[in-house]
């Protein structure tokens, strides 16, 4: 998948919980650039269902993908304006 | 369809360049009442200065604020502590009055028993990883969203417009509240 995707950040929010994966993903997408991607990575389980809220109810982003590993769980959010 | 009825050419008729100059009016109307403010709002209500209870607006506001929105919370009588620069480090926690605590009422009574469901409390957050309310309260700023504290309810409780943190808004009352609610998209009172 990241053949799809080129990553310009990554933001390591493990170990935070609810808020903070939320909060620090949009603050991490201000700094990025049209185009360019953030690469997040969480520990918090609930990140995966409040990531992709918090993209769908957001302009100038999108979520292109999600990733559930071992343990950690990425996210790829995509700035769009 | 094809043939003129009779009204249409009736006195009482606007003329084209009358209705041409009411859509302009009103699309002007319509701009002026879309483009002052097309960032969401919520607005809350904190009456609550609880360690539970403190959590609820101040995550609701940040997460919101993640979301664009503009985001006032208004803190009165206890939620004022929420503010208070140093009492939101020492917020309790009531043993009492919950039934879910692992303690009985008659026991959680005793003197002391806050401190102790506290402490759990405050481990159990900082084992978690969970941010604390200075934390939370200083993210929210940093992401803009507005705390106001209660005029009426700083006198009530006896408390100093110096004591709140930076950026905190003293001097509003009510009537701030509900023209605040009034705008808002979301109103919550915690």
């Amino acid at each position: 998948m990241s053949a799809e995707f080129d990553i310009t950040e990554t933001l390591d929010v493990k170990g935070a919980s609810c808020p903070m994966p939320v909060v620090k993903t949009k603050s991490a997408t201000d700094d990025l650039a049209e185009g360019e991607v953030l690469e997040v990575l969480a520990t918090d389980p609930g990140s995966m269902s409040d990531i992709d809220g918090w993209a769908s109810g957001t302009d100038g982003v999108e979520l292109v993908d999600q990733e559930e590993g071992d343990d950690v769980y990425k996210h790829y959010v995509r700035k769009t304006e | 369809m094809s043939t003129d009825t009779p009204d249409a050419s009736a006195d009482d008729t606007p003329s084209r360049a009358e209705l041409a100059a009411r859509v302009d009016e009103l699309e002007d109307a319509l701009a002026e009442a879309t483009s002052e403010d097309d960032a969401k709002k919520m607005s809350i209500i904190a009456t609550k200065g609880t360690l539970d209870m403190a959590y609820p607006p101040l995550i609701l506001a940040s997460t919101a604020a993640a979301f664009g929105y503009d985001v006032t919370v208004f803190h009165t009588f206890w939620g004022l502590d929420i503010l208070h620069e140093e009492r939101s480090k020492n917020l309790k926690l009531s043993s009492v009055g919950n039934p879910n605590m692992p303690v009985p009422n008659a026991v959680a009574a005793l003197p002391g028993m806050d401190r102790v469901t506290t402490k759990m409390m405050e481990k159990k957050i900082e084992d978690n990883d969970t941010a604390s309310i200075e934390e939370l309260l200083e993210t929210s700023l940093d992401m803009g969203v507005k705390f106001q504290a209660c005029q009426m309810t700083i006198d009530l409780m006896d408390y100093d417009e110096d004591d709140f943190y930076d950026g905190v808004t003293t001097g509003v009352g009510a009537a701030t509240a509900l023209q605040d609610m009034a705008d808002a998209d979301i109103q919550l009172l915690v």
